[in-house]
């Protein structure tokens, strides 16, 4: 059998230069590629942000040439902007709270990106995610499951719970094995000058890290109510998609609470710009529902027992969940993208803040069973 | 010996090419010797006759003479030289002509000195195979006379392979009469006749790594009387124009190698216009729909359009195939840019982005260029499916 043909995706960070150098040396036949997703990146990282800076592309190329792999720089920054940036906007205008992570996974890496490497002749992509591949069975049905990664601080799976069981057949993630500190011990071994350089945290296109500021700067402010759960005013806002459902600072009431207990986010009405704010408790829900379903492996039949994260690196808590529409057709491992599916979460415990548009993602001990985007929440 | 030996295909000998073996020899045989040569000492001396040696006979290669010969670091950096320094030296005229498909290192400058220094850049047309609209050029002249600083022409373009032929040269020369004309001349050695004498230019750049010499030297040919404001100030070692110690090393073995090339300019235009036939035949029946773009005065110079591709896929799996070659296109901020070579002679950025510049050298082979055009046909079958990946995973079911 001729050995395995993958691209890498060498983002210009340590993660994927050690990726990519271990898909090298397990004897695949590697191409590194970095994406440019800015039709103008900036000449100058600050800190620690963004992954589109011409640093970063250096610095991935650096790497390539060390690890002895061609290496190409792809311009996906049409398909980034339409997909990920303009959907990132269209979510907070209509109240939502987007995560472009998962996004850019679905929709870039493991399907611009995938479907064009497949298309060249090769078996699929390499990422330096931190989650765990394995080939399993499920009521005789086989399939490559994705498992969370060892190094639990570090487990990226929330963000790849959006790729179905055609984009995990071209996925490979070499480092799932491994904790970040043993990954930047083996970039040093190998030569490699990123070993040290900072993780990166921030949304890649909103360097400053100020998300409202550059929502504003986008979307436009519009002076709106915040109103109590009975609907007296309380102050006035700048655009209500610079807040997010559970937020407690810098809500811009002058007015404190009688008693003296803070106020938080409890609901976002985009089309009446309205701010509803309240007490913690009144944050707390059990029931999720969650609609454009994603399955890693098998679509999941009847009422099961799993757990379910919300947010990346938060905790999993205890669940029960089902599917309750079916939407179309599906094939027998969710061979497709979002699905029409809905499905009802009801968790163990209350979850506290949760925004519409959030990802909820549904395991099966450390499988990885697939996500949703939440709708609504009781 | 090139290509096959390797397992690898080298086409992009217009980007840098290998250094002759004699000229390999003769640069490290100098670099072994002592002395700058602007000391007046013994060893100065010694090394002194070398470099002027070795002007003189680049000189009587490029039909110059010996003063006309200002010693650079690349080619980049002689134009550079004659383009702001004839405009500096000629203030107050602003209007700079010139074409909008010159190599980066003449576009760059000149848009520098409109940005910084009120330089006025007047574009003369070109036609689709990359020639000059020769009636364009007198009327931008006819218009502008007084306030001309200066006329640059790339005298063979470096992705389209088309040259100013003589018949060309001479009407240039009498439609703009004494105004300066700076010629880019890099991609003409040893691959047309170049002679600066007949040309009527003023200056025109060379370099040493285009032709089989070593990297790092490269000359800006600027006519006797003429004067200039320089770029680099210092020592004043090269007619005051260009300061730096003379890299000798570097200036024998591009006289060992512009002898070989212009001397052999005859059997290596044969064998390269050879391959070319070539290879384009083999490819046009390998892939009908492609299209080749530039004139061919130039034969090394194979610029192809393959439609519904894109040439960073094609790129990419012709050199996992063991062929480089070249988009063409100059990597700016780490991103490619369309050519602007291809869009000035009128292409849509989708056939911009589909096209692949081949550069063969008199070194290539037969044998190569079968390899070559054995590959084709699948390469841009892979090309185009990637070009056609439509995102099929996108869809929700409906």
């Amino acid at each position: 059998m001729s050995a395995l043909r993958v691209i890498a995706a060498m983002s210009g960070g340590v993660d994927s230069a050690v990726a990519a150098a271990r898909a090298k040396e397990a004897g695949y036949e590697v191409i590194g590629v970095h994406l440019a997703l800015s039709k103008n990146p900036q000449k100058y990282r600050s800190g620690a942000k963004g992954c589109c800076t011409i640093e970063d592309s250096h610095d991935a190329r650096r790497a390539a040439d060390r690890i002895g792999i061609p290496f190409y720089i792809w311009d996906m920054s049409d398909e980034f902007h339409k997909e990920v940036v303009e959907n990132f906007l269209d979510e907070y205008k209509s109240g939502r709270t987007p995560n472009p992570c998962l996004r850019c996974n679905e929709k870039i890496k493991f399907a611009a990106v995938l479907d064009r490497a497949q298309a060249m002749g090769f078996d699929g992509v390499v990422t330096g995610h931190y989650a765990q591949m394995r080939k399993t069975e499920i009521d005789g049905v086989r399939f490559r499951a994705m498992y969370r990664a060892v190094d639990e601080s570090k487990d990226q799976s929330y963000v790849l719970a959006v790729l179905n069981q055609r984009q995990l057949q071209g996925a490979y993630f070499p480092l799932g094995d491994t904790t970040k500190e043993m990954v930047r011990e083996e970039a040093k071994r190998r030569g490699l000058a990123v070993a040290a350089k900072p993780d990166s945290h921030d949304i890649c296109f909103v360097p400053s890290g100020d998300n409202a500021g550059w929502l504003r700067e986008r979307l436009g402010s519009e002076v709106g109510e915040i109103v109590d759960t009975e609907g007296h005013h309380l102050g006035k806002h700048q655009g209500a998609y610079t807040y997010t459902v559970g937020q407690r600072r810098g809500l811009g009431i002058t007015t404190p609470r009688e008693d003296g207990k803070p106020r938080y986010v409890l609901k976002i009405e985009p089309k009446s710009n309205t701010v509803v704010v309240g007490e913690r408790e009144e944050l707390a829900i059990n029931e999720i529902e969650g609609e454009r379903a994603i399955w890693c492996g098998p679509r999941p039949v009847g009422h099961l027992r799993g757990s379910v994260q919300v947010r990346a690196h938060g905790k999993r808590i205890p669940c029960s969940y089902q599917v309750h529409t079916y939407g179309g057709e599906v094939g027998e491992v969710g061979g497709i993208g979002e699905s029409a599916d809905r499905i009802t979460i009801i968790s163990d415990e209350a979850i506290i803040g949760l925004a519409p548009g959030q990802a909820a993602v549904i395991y099966d001990g450390d499988r990885v069973v697939g996500s949703s985007t939440i709708a609504a929440t009781r | 010996m090139s290509g096959l030996a390797s397992g690898r295909i080298y086409f992009d000998h217009a980007a840098t090419t290998a250094i002759s073996p004699r000229a390999l020899e003769v640069v490290a045989a100098e670099m072994a010797i002592l002395g700058n040569p602007s000391s007046l000492h013994h060893d100065g001396r010694k090394v002194r006759d070398i470099v002027e040696g070795a002007r003189e006979r680049i000189a009587q290669r490029l039909g110059a003479s010996p003063s006309e010969v200002i010693f650079t670091g690349s080619g980049t950096e002689a134009n550079n030289g004659a383009i702001k320094g004839l405009f500096w030296f000629r203030t107050p005229r602003k209007v700079i002509i010139s074409t909008p498909i010159e190599h980066h290192a003449v576009l760059d400058p000149i848009h520098w000195l409109v940005e910084h220094d009120g330089a006025i850049l007047r574009e003369v047309r070109v036609a689709g195979d990359g020639s000059i609209d020769i009636d364009h050029l007198e009327e931008l002249v006819r218009s502008h006379r007084d306030e001309i600083a200066l006329i640059s022409l790339i005298h063979t373009n470096n992705e389209l392979g088309t040259s100013i032929t003589a018949d060309e040269l001479e009407r240039i020369k009498s439609v703009i009469g004494d105004l300066p004309l700076h010629l880019d001349a890099v991609q003409s050695i040893g691959k047309v006749n170049f002679d600066f004498a007949t040309s009527g230019a003023t200056s025109a750049a060379i370099s040493a790594h285009k032709i089989g010499g070593p990297l790092g030297v490269a000359v800006l040919i600027l006519r006797r009387g003429i004067e200039i404001t320089p770029l680099l100030h210092g020592g004043g070692q090269e007619r005051d124009i260009r300061s730096g110690t003379l890299n000798a090393p570097g200036i024998v073995g591009f006289a060992t190698a512009i002898e070989e090339s212009v001397d052999e300019l005859k059997e290596r235009r044969e064998k390269v216009s050879h391959l070319r036939q070539r290879l384009l035949k083999g490819a046009e029946s390998a892939v009908p729909d492609l299209k080749v773009n530039g004139r061919g005065d130039a034969p090394g110079i194979v610029n192809i359009t393959f439609p519904e591709t894109e040439n960073e896929a094609s790129l990419l799996l012709f050199d996992a195939r063991g062929i480089s070659c070249s988009t063409g296109s100059a990597c700016s901020q780490g991103l490619a840019q369309p050519s602007h070579v291809l869009l000035g002679i009128g292409l849509g950025e989708k056939e911009v982005n589909a096209s692949l510049r081949f550069s063969l050298s008199h070194l290539n082979t037969d044998a190569e260029v079968d390899a070559f055009v054995g590959l084709l046909g699948d390469v841009i079958a892979g090309a185009k499916a990637a070009h056609h990946a439509k995102l099929p995973s996108l869809k929700a079911p409906s």
